[in-house]
């Protein structure tokens, strides 16, 4: 197991996810399948390969410095749990 | 305490001078309502891919070219993983693996002496929202405000090499580096408004030992001053703690300007940002001639400049290095200069009344009235005699705070100079009659006494004569 029920839990209470019933258990059990997958690809050598940053043959995707209208603010704020005067209102951080 | 050496690496955020942000076409102007320019992008909603700012790569490279780097050519971004309400997509992009510009350095000048800081790396990233704790502070509020309009505000963060040894190198290299990011016209760097963020990597190690010690990270500095203070503060408290028998724990440690002592925040024992491609992102792909063709555009440096100063116009070192440690002021003396060209002159004149009424005033150059044209006619009037060069600094009081011509001071406050022998003449005879034993101490060979009789005249005056004509005229009638 690379990753415990309990560090599932500590993800998904810092993502903001209720887990229920089986789903951590459940959780626990499918990211560690990616897991053991990705150490499988981990096994090969690829120290004489230059690392994919994209998976498309891009490169140099730019756009000019030119202002574009930001969003009106009531839509900004409209997903806001809590508000005050045009802020974001979050719970003690530490 | 000198059984120990300080070791010293700064963090330096810097906003890049972009009309729009990193990732999207909102504003980057400063102090805008809350949450007034933002975007699906830089709120990082679900769904929302941004596209780079050319502008802001441009800057970056500039930066790095200006800070003696290398620049990559094959670079990419990366995205820094951690939960923090300023951070709406739960990772910041930033170049972790492949920054823009690695490998450089720059020099200070410290007591008369050179020393070479090298720079780690210079990478792009997004500028986090900007949280506000309710109560002033993070540890005794209930709640925190967020302000995501400087998310996604494209950044450089620049890293030196912790060859720095103590506060006041450490201030020093802010101050060079300032300057020089100021020259190359790719940032503001101001730190009141927040374009220029610094935080501190401390340690401390016996001397002659190369293994490094614990470090704490100072942050919540607000000034220069307030980064020099914090690392004499936090220097010192590492090593009474590690003589009294103690061990520093590796935390992230905040400043408190007004108490003067560094507290601990957060303990940062291994921080995992399980960084990872930004693979959302093309890879950045920087052609030799295109990096070169940047390069061309940045103007003369703050070093080049303080040579030329010296070289050209055979100004004093220390002068030279004052007038070019901000762009506005060597602007300004070369303006001067170029209307009265005595260099040394004009540079007293900028170091000492500009340099005195800025800081008196708190100001920064641009918000005094005097111009350099200015500058250069008061000085052409003190030169002429026609006023003295007491009354000049009263003058170029008015100046800075009024901007008004000096002449038109001159008139207005009946300051002329009287120069004028046969009004002086009659002052002076008095002066003689009213003062018998120092003309005769005088005239018996005692030279000082001449200064008494000069500062009657003066006095006499209120101030006004020509004291170089008072003195000649005075010697011309002792002597008859």
């Amino acid at each position: 197991m690379k990753i415990s029920e309990k560090e599932v839990e500590q993800l998904a209470f810092l993502s903001r996810l209720d887990l229920q019933g089986e789903e951590p258990a459940d959780w626990t059990k499918s990211l560690n399948a990616v897991l053991d997958y990705l150490e499988l690809l981990n096994k090969l050598d690829t120290s004489a390969v230059e690392p994919a940053a994209h998976v498309l043959p891009l490169k140099n995707i730019f756009r000019e410095d030119r202002p574009q209208q930001s969003l009106d603010k009531e839509l900004v704020l409209a997903n806001a749990p809590e508000e005050e005067e045009g802020s974001f209102v979050v719970p003690r951080i530490v | 305490m000198s059984r120990y050496e300080a070791v010293i690496g700064l963090e330096v955020h810097v906003e890049l001078k972009t009309e729009t942000k990193l990732f999207c076409g909102c504003s980057t102007e400063f102090g805008k309502e809350p949450n007034t320019q933002v975007c699906p992008v830089c709120l990082g909603l679900p769904g929302a891919t941004g596209v780079l700012n050319k502008k802001a790569v441009e800057l970056a490279v500039k930066a790095g070219l200006a800070l003696n780097c290398e620049i990559g050519t094959n670079t990419w971004f990366d995205r820094k993983n951690y939960y923090y309400p300023d951070l709406p997509k739960g990772f910041q992009i930033s170049q972790v693996f492949r920054p823009i510009a690695y490998k450089g350095y720059l020099d200070l000048e410290l007591n008369g002496k050179s020393k070479r800081i090298n720079i780690t790396r210079a990478h792009l990233e997004e500028d986090p929202g900007k949280l506000t704790h309710a109560g002033g502070s993070i540890i005794t509020s209930h709640c925190s405000y967020v302000d995501y309009n400087r998310s996604g505000i494209p950044l450089v963060e620049i890293v030196s090499e912790p060859e720095i040894r103590s506060g006041e190198e450490a201030k020093a290299y802010l101050e060079k580096l300032k300057a020089i990011l100021e020259y190359a016209g790719v940032s503001d760097v101001k730190m009141e408004q927040g374009s220029l963020r610094c935080d501190a990597n401390v340690s401390v190690r016996p001397v002659g030992s190369t293994v490094l010690g614990t470090k704490t990270e100072i942050k919540n500095m607000n000034s220069f001053r307030a980064v020099q203070r914090a690392i004499d503060y936090e220097v010192e408290r590492q090593i009474e703690a590690l003589m009294d028998g103690g061990r520093i724990i590796q935390e992230t440690r905040a400043w408190d300007e007004n108490l003067g002592v560094t507290v601990a925040m957060r303990s940062k024992e291994n921080p995992d940002y399980r960084c990872f491609m930004e693979h959302e992102l093309a890879p950045i792909e920087l052609k030799t001639e295109w990096i070169e063709d940047v390069r061309a555009t940045i103007p003369e440096l703050p070093d080049a400049r303080r040579k030329r100063l010296v070289e050209e116009h055979g100004l004093p070192v220390y002068d030279a290095g004052v007038i070019t440690s901000s762009l506005d002021l060597a602007e300004f003396f070369d303006a001067a200069l170029k209307e009265y060209p005595d260099a040394k002159t004009v540079s007293n004149w900028v170091m000492g009344e500009l340099l005195r009424l800025l800081n008196a005033r708190n100001l920064e150059l641009s918000e005094a009235k005097i111009t350099p044209g200015g500058l250069a006619s008061l000085l052409k009037l003190i030169e002429k005699g026609a006023i003295s060069n007491k009354m000049g600094k009263e003058v170029f009081e008015v100046m800075f705070e009024e901007g008004k011509d000096p002449d038109q001071i001159v008139k207005e406050k009946g300051l002329s100079q009287i120069s004028d022998e046969s009004q002086l003449n009659r002052i002076i005879a008095e002066v003689i009659a009213k003062n018998p034993k120092s003309v005769a101490d005088f005239q018996s060979g005692k030279e000082k006494a001449i200064g008494f009789l000069v500062g009657q005249v003066m006095k006499a005056t209120r101030g006004q004569a020509n004291p170089g004509v008072v003195n000649a005229i005075l010697r011309e009638k002792l002597a008859e």
